[in-house]
């Protein structure tokens, strides 16, 4: 038998160039708002499609036509990979006449478009991505970061458990950018609270088996272990401590970044008890749930995520300042929405700091058990309100050389 | 007592996992040489196969009620079929060409396959809790918590598997016709075997192995589209570092990969996915057939 090794090995790497840069449309003389996101791997489902169909119901709910505005939506599939954003980012200001950028999870990748969008002195609405480094040492006059960060997530989750008795901590956190952010940010609220970190194991993202890790934070007897991941990395953790007696040994699982499509995935009989930081949820009142009710409908009875509801109330709030400003220049549109206070149905008021912080209330939940949910989606007890005034970083905590 | 600086107990612990791991690497990379060596298809839908056997485990207890062993029995027998209705009406017709060609076709329905089941389901996957009672739980073995699922299990019967076809190829009549139907097909069809079913039986039944492995894993990981397309590219490593036409090649190294992997997790976490594909690089160095594969 012969066998060409070449051709295996051109296999292999065919494999790893699975897709390439999606394409993006040509622009005219209008408003042209850029969704890049996660559109196929395992971010595709809490921001994805999702948010492109989000934005879409911003500019409709905008009535942009009545106003006299032209705008269109695009979208493109980042892969998650940095090179990857930058370089569509960069094609979609240079020669696509794309004036904003929303969305971008992978925080690795929104820092790098977030570069490139101030060197083109366009606009960035981040609601996908987590590092709170994006109001922090990196913060951009170009960026707003709309939904949430590490802090927040952190300040929310971190503390509440602190308080209830978990002092001892072990980080189980994806390599790169966004899980850095967020295991120094945790580390930080533990320590603060009088809590102690034994250990931590760092997982390349994104992984699939996660038995040996689940082994060295049970070898280190810390009361938590929190998973400083997202996304398939958290749902498969969440599912294989269970098999390793994790939760049984009296340890308990800290699911620092938990979204509504997660915990859809796992299945309330492996989420129950999980306790995480949310900025939105569709049944916290009428208005957010008529709005999910529509956002459900178009995008195949899946409900919002905070990622996607947080990618309308940006596209919303952006058109609002482009609108007053008559202009679309991305540096004067993002000093506007500073300077405008925010007003949509999913996140009631709030304003945009001059850090680039979007500030609103965050809510501390907990998952049902199985028998206290109605059906799909009814998931979380609502435990505490964080107010907007202590959800976020203070602006001098942060380092943003903006305020400085 | 030590070694390098951690427990002994908590290194054996890891080494178990990587066996764990190394049986699910070991059971697709003989899929894999199996098809290659009767087929010289380089079968890049292995992973797709592989996630679908899960998503019939999936649906075989959603729809039907149908619990884990059935879905053991119906999984691979379906994507079985799919597999080999596949190699009729498309991969037959390329024996005759370029290894690439097959590559870029079995790549092609990779791609599609994913992408329907994406579209379909999402891409965080569908939750699938059928362990059977006998198999659920976790025993302590002394140095670690091994649950039942994975430790006996999974390892004990993809063991059992590896080495039952390694032994129907290597030591039966059976396995003697394919291995000469490899070498010389013209010559084995005028002795009276129907060759073209027997190539279709055997895409089949590698296909089969990788739905099987797609059952094992679907309790442990989530169900979904794009498990494949995580694992494959590994097994490519695996097989390619093993050597190609060797079925004892891709279960030694299936399973030693598994242990090194494992390892890395241990001293340099950052680096275990990456690992295999470094080894791989040195062994096409020194030893560019692969470790037991023939000039």
């Amino acid at each position: 038998m012969t066998f060409k090794l070449k051709t295996l090995v051109a296999a292999a790497a065919l494999a790893f160039s699975a897709a390439g840069p999606a394409q993006a449309q040509v622009s005219g003389n209008v408003v042209k708002i850029g969704v890049l996101n996660d559109q196929s791997g395992t971010y595709a489902d809490l921001a994805g499609p999702g948010s492109t169909i989000a934005a879409k119901m911003a500019v409709e709910d905008f009535k942009a036509k009545e106003k006299g505005l032209t705008v269109e939506v695009i979208s493109a599939d980042h892969q998650n990979k940095a090179d990857v954003g930058s370089q569509i980012a960069r094609k979609w200001y240079d020669s696509d006449g794309v004036d904003v950028i929303v969305d971008v999870p992978t925080s690795s990748v929104a820092l790098a478009v977030s570069d490139v969008t101030k060197e083109k002195g366009k606009a960035f609405l981040v609601s996908g991505a987590a590092a709170s480094d994006l109001t922090g040492p990196k913060c951009s006059p170009n960026t707003i970061h709309w939904t949430y960060d590490t802090w927040a997530l952190a300040n929310g989750t971190g503390s509440a458990i602190v308080k209830t008795g978990g002092d001892t901590w072990f980080f189980i956190t994806a390599d790169y950018a966004f899980g850095h952010a967020l295991e120094r940010d945790t580390e930080a609220v533990v320590i603060k609270n009088g809590g102690k970190v034994l250990g931590k194991v760092r997982h390349p993202f994104p992984s699939t088996d996660f038995s040996s890790f689940l082994l060295q934070a049970q070898a280190s007897k810390a009361k938590i272990i929190g998973l400083a991941n997202a996304g398939a990395d958290t749902t498969n953790a969440i599912k294989q401590a269970a098999e390793f007696g994790i939760v049984k040994g009296g340890q308990n699982l800290a699911g620092l970044l938990v979204f509504l499509t997660d915990v859809h995935a796992l299945g309330l009989d492996k989420a129950q008890g999980l306790i995480f930081t949310e900025t939105f949820y569709w049944d916290l009142n009428d208005q957010t749930r008529a709005w999910s009710k529509r956002f459900a409908a178009a995008n195949g009875g899946k409900y919002p995520s905070m990622v996607q509801a947080g990618v309308y109330s940006a596209v919303l709030h952006y058109l609002k300042a482009v609108a007053a400003l008559k202009s679309d220049d991305g540096t004067k549109v993002i000093a506007k929405m500073k300077e405008m206070p925010t007003d949509d149905p999913l996140f009631g008021k709030g304003s945009v700091r001059a850090d680039g912080r979007k500030i609103h209330n965050a809510y501390l939940v907990e998952v049902k058990k199985p028998s206290e949910s109605k059906g799909p989606y009814d998931y979380y007890k609502i435990r505490a309100t964080i107010p907007a005034d202590q959800a976020f970083r203070p602006m001098a905590d942060g380092g943003c050389p903006l305020v400085k | 007592m030590d070694f390098f600086g951690k427990p002994l107990s908590y290194i054996l612990s890891q080494l178990v996992i990587g066996l764990i791991n190394g049986s699910f690497y070991a059971l697709l990379s003989l899929g894999l040489a199996v098809i290659f060596g009767l087929l010289n298809i380089i079968n890049f839908t292995h992973g797709a196969q592989y996630m679908m056997g899960a998503f019939v485990a999936y649906f075989l207890l959603n729809k039907l009620g149908l619990g884990y062993w059935w879905a053991l029995l119906i999984a691979p027998v379906t994507v079985g079929i799919v597999g080999m209705v596949i190699e009729r009406l498309m991969l037959s017709r390329l024996y005759k060409l370029d290894h690439l060609y097959g590559l870029l076709l079995t790549f092609g329905l990779a791609l599609i396959i994913q992408g329907v089941f994406r579209q379909e389901f999402g891409s965080t996957g569908l939750p699938y809790n059928a362990i059977p009672e006998s198999l659920q739980g976790a025993i302590d073995v002394g140095f670690m918590t091994l649950p039942k699922y994975r430790g006996a299990w999974v390892i004990g019967a993809s063991l059992a598997i590896c080495l039952g076809t390694w032994y129907v190829i290597e030591r039966t009549k059976l396995g003697a016709y394919l291995r000469a139907a490899t070498e010389n097909p013209t010559l084995v069809q005028a002795f009276g075997v129907n060759v073209p079913r027997m190539i279709t039986l055997t895409y089949g039944f590698g296909v089969g192995l990788a739905a099987l492995a797609g059952v094992f894993a679907a309790p442990i990981y989530q169900v979904g589209p794009l498990m494949g397309a995580d694992l494959i590219i590994v097994v490519f490593a695996v097989v390619v570092i093993g050597g190609m036409g060797s079925i004892m090649g891709s279960i030694l190294t299936g399973f030693g990969l598994g242990v090194i992997e494992g390892l890395t997790k241990v001293y340099y976490p950052e680096a275990s996915n990456t690992v295999i594909f470094i080894v791989m690089a040195i062994v096409l160095m020194i030893r560019p057939q692969g470790l037991f594969g023939q000039r």
